[in-house]
């Protein structure tokens, strides 16, 4: 089948971190990048890679809209309101990593397959993409009545968006636990630790499931094989112990090693938000091709 | 001397005494404590959940009660002193602040990890727009060198802090330690110095002299110690000691004495001394709030809670991690059995 074909815009450690993982997609070919500093680490290496590259962003695309059929945006959530308007015009599908969150929730283990015509999808947060599967797999066994999660990255690996706006983490991650979790009320919490050498990415998990609804048993099984979802794009995702249970809550331990792409292996945070790109971009472009065929 | 009290200090039983009691304070108790400090003439008093605006959670320990009904209960009884709340970024919100704001809290406290400062911007920013008093918060200040606590101070006096606080939340920190740090921010940054202590090393009060002699003016007393770990400055115990070297407070002495003997005694679920845990707290260099979460893991786990947190120490664990506290201890409980 023929790759489909796709670009990204922002050619910092997110972009390049995508770069790496779409050389290696055999679904999607990466034909294009679109930054804004030529002289960049992110667009030498595009250049190099032999990727078409425009250095005034997605207005490039407009004199060869061709190039492209899925976009990643990986700019910032002001960045992205304009690059949706543009994606928008050309008919392409937009990925969107920012948090701007114009377009619907997405968590590929959870709910992609009702968005998989959708014309831009948002990927939540790194805390998100991390969580929200283990709230659901919860949720499928006992509807959560609360649903709470702690990230804690290190220092280094919060960027400046992140740091300046952290309050978008909280909010947009609380609100994902609701409507992709399933859980009737969701919170988030987010930590920098500065320890050196940096700390992995860890996540905590508290759910309270409905009165008499808990089963042990189900809930440690249904966790089990979420987790091993998420590993076949993240493999370093795992489980730190068993989930602890009391009453009815349930907690659950997650560490997050990245991939070591182009970020360092602490960044799970940020290796989990591409990977899930990646993952996102695969399904919805093996759908593309899927329909196109019928 | 003039009216103008050299000294302010901010009554935090109500916030940081909020982790001594699980967080499960009552209408009728901060109702009753904020009402008498108001009498006694506090500067300010600071009612947040123990993590600050938001932090009740399964993480932190949920609230009893709504900790905005607790903040409109203390401003509807203090005419005198202001309300002030605590937030962590990361953990509460700009919609919280506003909130809290609107009940008529009056000075906004943006705690962050004492290298993390940039995160404080936005709500320092807000609070300032809200027109309330706004102090930066420096949280584990025993875990940098003066110099990175300088620089992040700075940072925070940029974003329109006007205050900004050496915060010995581990009540690690040694008096030539406090001198060096309080001296450092002193000559650097034209806004007020603060100090918080926390007595795990027996040392808040000879921490917060040696803040004040080097021009700390902003100091956090917790009355009869009612704070996490073994308590703050004791505040009744500094407004004698102040007035004995000739500093005035504005707090009326007597009235604190009877606060605390009568209403706040009476709160504690037990009285605040230095044991084992506590004292783990200081020598390791652990957060003060860790203490009755490495309590409840030991015990859960089967193992001393003096390993759990000397452990958490030694990982450089920091304040919101609570999570690490479960983990920590059931590693160790892996490891003794096997």
């Amino acid at each position: 089948m023929d790759k489909v074909k796709v670009g990204i815009i922002g050619s910092g450690n997110i972009g390049s971190d995508l770069m790496v993982k779409l050389t290696n997609s055999e679904v999607l070919e990466l034909t294009t990048m679109m930054g804004i500093d030529a002289s960049s680490r992110g667009m030498q290496h595009a250049k190099y890679l032999g990727l078409q590259v425009f250095d005034n962003g997605v207005d490039g695309l407009l004199e060869q809209p061709e190039l492209v059929d899925i976009i990643f945006d990986a700019t910032s959530a002001g960045a992205h309101i304009h690059n949706a308007e543009v994606a928008r015009k050309l008919g392409k599908q937009m990925l969107d990593l920012t948090p701007a969150a114009i377009g619907p929730f997405v968590a590929p283990t959870v709910n992609l397959d009702e968005h998989l015509d959708a014309e831009n999808v948002n990927l939540i947060t790194c805390g998100g993409q991390a969580t929200i599967p283990i709230i659901h797999a919860i949720n499928s066994i006992a509807p959560v009545e609360y649903g709470e999660i702690v990230a804690t990255i290190s220092s280094k690996s919060a960027g400046p968006g992140t740091r300046a706006n952290i309050d978008e983490f909280t909010e947009t991650t609380a609100k994902a636990i609701e409507q992709v979790g399933g859980a009737k009320k969701g919170k988030a919490i987010i930590i920098l630790n500065p320890a050196e050498p940096p700390i992995m990415m860890r996540d905590t998990v508290h759910a309270i499931v409905e009165e008499d609804k808990m089963d042990q048993e189900k809930i440690t099984n249904a966790i089990s094989d979420m987790v091993k979802k998420v590993q076949t794009f993240v493999p370093g995702y795992h489980l730190r112990t068993e989930p602890i249970f009391d009453g009815n809550k349930v907690t659950v331990f997650l560490e997050i090693e990245g991939a070591g792409h182009f970020l360092p292996k602490y960044a799970g945070n940020l290796d989990i938000m591409t990977a899930a790109a990646v993952k996102v971009a695969e399904e919805l472009a093996k759908n593309r091709v899927n329909v196109s065929v019928n | 001397m003039s009216n103008q009290s050299k000294i302010k200090i901010t009554e935090v039983a109500l916030r940081d005494g909020s982790h001594a009691v699980s967080h499960q304070y009552t209408v009728d108790q901060v109702t009753a404590t904020a009402k008498a400090l108001n009498k006694a003439q506090v500067p300010y008093i600071e009612v947040s959940h123990g993590d600050g605006l938001g932090g009740s959670s399964l993480q932190y320990g949920l609230s009893k009660t709504n900790e905005l009904e607790l903040i409109e209960a203390a401003v509807s009884v203090a005419d005198f002193s202001k309300i002030a709340v605590l937030l962590l970024p990361g953990i509460g919100t700009i919609g919280d602040l506003k909130e809290a704001a609107n009940l008529g809290a009056k000075m906004a406290r943006v705690a962050t990890h004492v290298t993390e400062a940039d995160v404080s911007k936005q709500h320092i920013q807000t609070a300032k727009e809200l027109g309330m008093e706004t102090v930066g918060f420096l949280m584990m200040s025993h875990m940098a060198p003066t110099e990175k606590l300088l620089e992040q101070a700075k940072l925070m006096e940029s974003y329109g802090a006007d205050t900004v606080y050496v915060v010995d939340s581990a009540g690690a920190l040694l008096p030539h330690q406090v001198k060096e740090r309080i001296k450092a921010l002193r000559q650097a940054l034209n806004v007020n110095i603060g100090f918080h202590g926390h007595n795990n090393l027996s040392l808040a009060m000879g921490n917060t002299l040696a803040a004040i002699e080097e021009g700390a003016t902003r100091i956090d007393g917790s009355i009869r110690c009612l704070g996490a770990g073994a308590g703050n400055t004791q505040t009744e115990v500094l407004v004698a000691v102040l007035d004995k070297m000739g500093i005035q407070t504005g707090i009326d002495l007597y009235k604190m004495m009877d606060i605390a003997e009568d209403i706040v005694a009476p709160i504690l679920p037990k009285p605040q001394e230095i044991n084992r845990d506590s004292l783990t707290l200081g020598y390791a260099g652990v957060y003060s709030s860790f203490l009755l979460h490495a309590n409840r893991a030991a015990k859960k786990f089967s193992v001393e809670s003096r390993d759990i947190l000397v452990e958490l120490g030694k990982r450089e664990i920091i304040g919101g991690q609570e999570d690490m506290i479960f983990d920590v201890a059931a590693e160790l409980s892996k490891a003794t059995t096997k």
